[in-house]
């Protein structure tokens, strides 16, 4: 099995391509900025965050009276509701509904959760296709590649690339990169599919409480085209995307565009409570680790994420770097406080793919303290063993010379010296921070040396 | 156990102390001096056009006079018979519907968007699949935003219903807005009054 | 009041000239400054690695060296920061909480406490203003793009005291410089790329001088500058306060 690289390698991969980094780096700034502007627009815009933290924050307090609550709302509406532990068990359960009513043909909108579960590749493995309605998320399937970003999956792409993969796909016109025409030729060729299936499968952006039903919000019509045509409707929801009443759905949906986007809304924002006459409604609600995370008290506010990405697009570390480099389904800030929760050892790098800049926590629309759980992670990670032996022997020495007032000044003018009469001692390869900059100029005299020659 | 009963168990275990809900503030929201003109402002920035009618009769001889050869369904003018034949028809058939016209229920200056539920839909499909979208809504069913659209629009009354913000759209190529994704090419948003 | 110098270990054994701007100004201002003499470091390094359980030495340590100050003032943000939010010693919490109350970066103690209107330096030169990220959003020296705000900066209010001083402001007035620490070392491509662009942004307003409230970040960015044998130099912000003609 080919072996995952850590963050620091993979991107630095990335940005070996240096136009293309700075393409993707403006790219993504550039949604920050209409984020800003969204924002702006608002003046009550840090209120409704304050609002929607709070929210959040008495929804997981109360989590399991509210998912019984739910259930219970969602069957007296003719919903089926299925509980899934696991990833395994969540595609164990879609897998059946799809085999219990002969399903060929399957259309999938954006759904992050069954990109955490691995779905489409469960599937696959069972001799089951699944169509990938969205725009971006058509365009990594045929690329064969996962999404780089949980909103925007093809921000990644040039619009050459997509040219080429859908001359090859779909056989488009060689070298016509149009946006316009592209879209056109998608639609086509998924208008088809649409009118066609016989099972949808969406995510929920928010699931109500109070009514047993949940709302999916698109920008393309593609959950709706799909749910509204097909016989069978499947959606796919963590635990956590409860919210108590449908009046709270008025701060989440002027929050979550704005932040996403820079949109004010997106332009389907759809309440799904009931299934058609003769249509089947299936709800999987997926556990995989989330009421693991609502015990961990440093971390339980990362469940109370909308799926924004804002974080995404203002961390410049991201947008050098790149989603793929996170090895995950939801990279960015976020999934660097979610994944370890998943899977510790192999997410152990994600914590450090950060200069813990704050801007992050900023952005955030429901106020979670991101880069102070970053922190906190790296505690973590450290305790359980999972940072390299030589970083650990090197912090150690650290902490014995900075206890030591005396040990710290021996070695401090020692370090000096070194540097002023053997310079190639750090600057040479072996020395990573030499590698693109200059080392600073050791200086004769120590602030505290200076000080005391004052004192006399 | 059950996963149902596991993972009910699991979070009742670690969820932490019983924390209140806020209490929304309406005097804190945004207010606009003309709902109207911002409504206005927040539909064609979405890419929609609006157009204002006197009256019902003026809008529906407006209709009448765009008839040509494409198919256009107007759910405003349908018996209910006709709503019951539309209501079962499948998405193969409607792919050739041109233009439908819908009654919307609440806008929201805020954003532009337009509450219409299934009953108001006849067919669930309809709204996304035709080529051109009409919403008709009264001038006066216009409210600030989403929070004074909630209070008005019962979500729970339906088995369907959306706020439609605009024609459909996708920036997912290099983020070149296109509009017209998979949903319709463009929104009129007809008001009354 | 009783003023303690807090001088942070990468200062005091490179850039001892920041260290020794800020006595001076400080002196200047009126204020009496002791040094503790043995003092080291606040311990982020390790913290920041994921091991603050092996800072505790380095905690009593500070804590021995700071205790009975009316005020701890240090010209490093993110060195600040770290005391104020992690600072312990089980031995002595008392003076261990007095210290996070009362220890201040350097700006924020000239305008909250000194409330200094009226600085004689002098600093005829182009200077590209850096937000340096911790001081900034942790200790909220200035306000923040992100934030629905009224705009204010400690840094710039005294910057803006001295005479002859051309401050330019980069186009994303807020965005990290890359330095982050260990982060600087293990994720070296990515921590240069953002170092590169911060200074290709103050290159376009072709400023003389770049400055910040962090050595740490003008290390940093002098490390490439100099690389790159660029003119433009870096200068912490207490030496330009400290500037005279």
């Amino acid at each position: 099995m080919k072996k995952v690289k850590e963050h620091a390698e993979a991107a630095a991969d990335f940005i070996k391509d240096g136009p293309r980094t700075d393409w993707h780096d403006d790219t993504l700034w550039f949604v920050r900025e209409k984020r800003d502007l969204a924002a702006h627009t608002l003046p009550e815009w840090e209120q409704l965050r304050e609002w929607a933290s709070q929210i959040k924050n008495h929804t997981l307090s109360n989590l399991d009276e509210y998912l019984k609550n739910f259930e219970i709302n969602a069957q007296s509406n003719g919903v089926k509701i299925h509980w899934a532990a696991n990833a395994a068990e969540h595609n164990k359960i879609v897998h059946k509904i799809i085999q219990d009513n002969n399903i060929q043909k399957i259309v999938k909108s954006k759904s992050m959760l069954t990109e955490e579960c691995h779905l489409n590749e469960y599937l696959i493995q069972n001799g089951i296709s699944v169509i990938d309605t969205d725009l971006g998320e058509r365009i990594v399937q045929l690329r064969k590649e996962p999404p780089s970003h949980i909103v925007l999956p093809a921000i990644h792409l040039k619009k050459q690339d997509v040219s080429e993969t859908f001359h090859r796909h779909l056989q488009t016109e060689k070298g016509n990169n149009d946006p316009q025409y592209l879209t056109e030729a998608a639609r086509q060729h998924l208008r088809n599919h649409f009118v066609e299936s016989e099972l949808a499968i969406t995510g929920v952006n928010f699931a109500v409480s109070e009514t047993g039903g949940f709302v999916v919000c698109t920008n393309e019509g593609n959950a709706d085209m799909g749910a509204n045509t097909a016989k069978i409707h499947i959606a796919c929801m963590g635990i956590e995307k409860i919210i108590p009443k449908a009046e709270h759905l008025s701060v989440f949906l002027r929050l979550l565009a704005r932040s996403a986007t820079g949109q004010p809304i997106t332009t389907y924002s759809s309440h799904f409570n009931k299934p058609r006459p003769n249509q089947q409604m299936h709800i999987v609600i997926v556990d995989n680790g989330r009421s693991r995370q609502l015990g961990r008290a440093d971390f339980r506010n990362s469940l109370k994420c909308i799926r924004c990405a804002a974080c995404f697009n203002t961390c410049p570390v991201y947008r050098r770097s790149g989603g793929h480099s996170y090895h995950t389904a939801v990279a960015g800030p976020i999934g660097s406080i979610l994944n370890p929760n998943l899977d510790m050892k192999a997410n152990a790098d994600l914590p450090f793919a950060s200069t813990l800049c704050g801007s992050c926590s900023n952005v955030c629309p429901v106020k979670i303290d991101i880069h102070e759980q970053l922190w906190k992670w790296r505690q973590v990670i450290a305790d359980e063993g999972y940072v390299t032996t030589s970083k650990k022997v090197g912090m150690q020495g650290m902490a014995l010379v900075f206890a030591n007032p005396k040990l710290y000044r021996i070695l401090g003018s020692i370090g000096r010296k070194t540097m002023k009469l053997f310079p190639f001692l750090v600057n040479n390869k072996l020395n990573p921070w030499y590698k693109q900059r200059d080392m600073p100029e050791p200086p004769k005299e120590s602030f505290r040396d200076w000080y005391k020659k004052q004192q006399k | 156990m059950s996963s149902r009963a596991e993972i009910l168990s699991a979070v009742s275990q670690n969820k932490p102390t019983l924390v209140p809900l806020p209490t929304i503030d309406f005097n804190e929201l945004i207010r606009y001096d003309d709902l109207v003109a911002q409504f206005k402002f927040a539909v064609e920035k979405i890419g929609g056009e609006v157009l204002f009618f006197e009256n019902e009769a003026s809008l529906f001889e407006s209709i009448r006079l765009q008839q040509g050869q494409n198919r256009v369904i107007n759910t405003l003018q349908m018996n209910d018979a006709e709503k019951i034949s539309l209501s079962k028809e499948h998405a193969s058939d409607l792919e050739s519907v041109h233009t439908a016209y819908f009654r919307g229920e609440i806008g929201v200056a805020e954003n532009s968007a337009i509450w219409i539920d299934e009953k108001a839909m006849v067919n669930r499909v309809l709204p996304i699949i035709c080529e051109h979208l009409v919403l008709v809504l009264d001038k006066n069913a216009i409210v600030a935003t989403m929070h004074h659209a909630y209070q008005k629009v019962n979500v729970k009354a339906v088995g369907y219903g959306t706020f439609i913000a605009g024609p459909s759209k996708t920036a997912d190529i290099e983020q070149s807005l296109v509009i017209g994704a998979h949903g319709p090419r463009s929104l009129k948003v007809y008001l009354i009054g | 009041m009783k003023i303690a110098l807090f001088i942070p270990c990468y200062i005091d054994q490179f850039y001892p000239q920041v260290g020794i701007a800020t006595y001076q100004l400080l002196t200047k201002l009126g204020c009496q400054v002791d040094f503790p003499l043995n003092q080291t470091c606040c311990g982020q390094p390790m913290a920041n690695s994921g091991f603050s359980e092996l800072t505790k030495g380095c905690d009593q340590n500070f804590v021995r060296n700071f205790k009975g100050f009316d005020y701890i003032v240090a010209p490093s943000g993110s060195c600040v920061l770290h005391v104020k939010e992690h600072l312990k010693d089980d031995q002595n919490p008392s003076e261990a909480q007095k210290i996070r109350d009362n220890i201040f970066e350097l700006t924020e103690f000239l305008i909250d406490i000194l409330r200094v209107k009226n600085l004689q330096s002098t600093f005829p030169y182009r200077v590209g203003m850096h937000n340096s990220c911790h001081g900034q959003r942790g200790l909220h020296l200035s306000s923040m793009s992100e934030l629905m705000d009224s705009t204010f900066s400690k840094p710039e209010q005294l910057l803006k005291q001295v005479k002859g001083l051309q401050l330019l402001k980069p186009v994303r007035p807020d965005e990290c410089c890359g330095f982050g620490g260990t982060f600087c070392v293990f994720e070296e491509a990515v921590s240069v790329k953002m170092g590169k662009d911060r200074i290709a942004e103050h290159a376009e307003n072709e400023v003389e001088y770049i400055t910040a409230g962090d050595v740490s970040c003008l290390m940093h960015l002098e490390g490439i500058l100099k690389r790159q044998n660029s003119k433009v130099k870096t200068i912490h912000i207490a030496e330009i306060l400290n500037h005279m003609a």
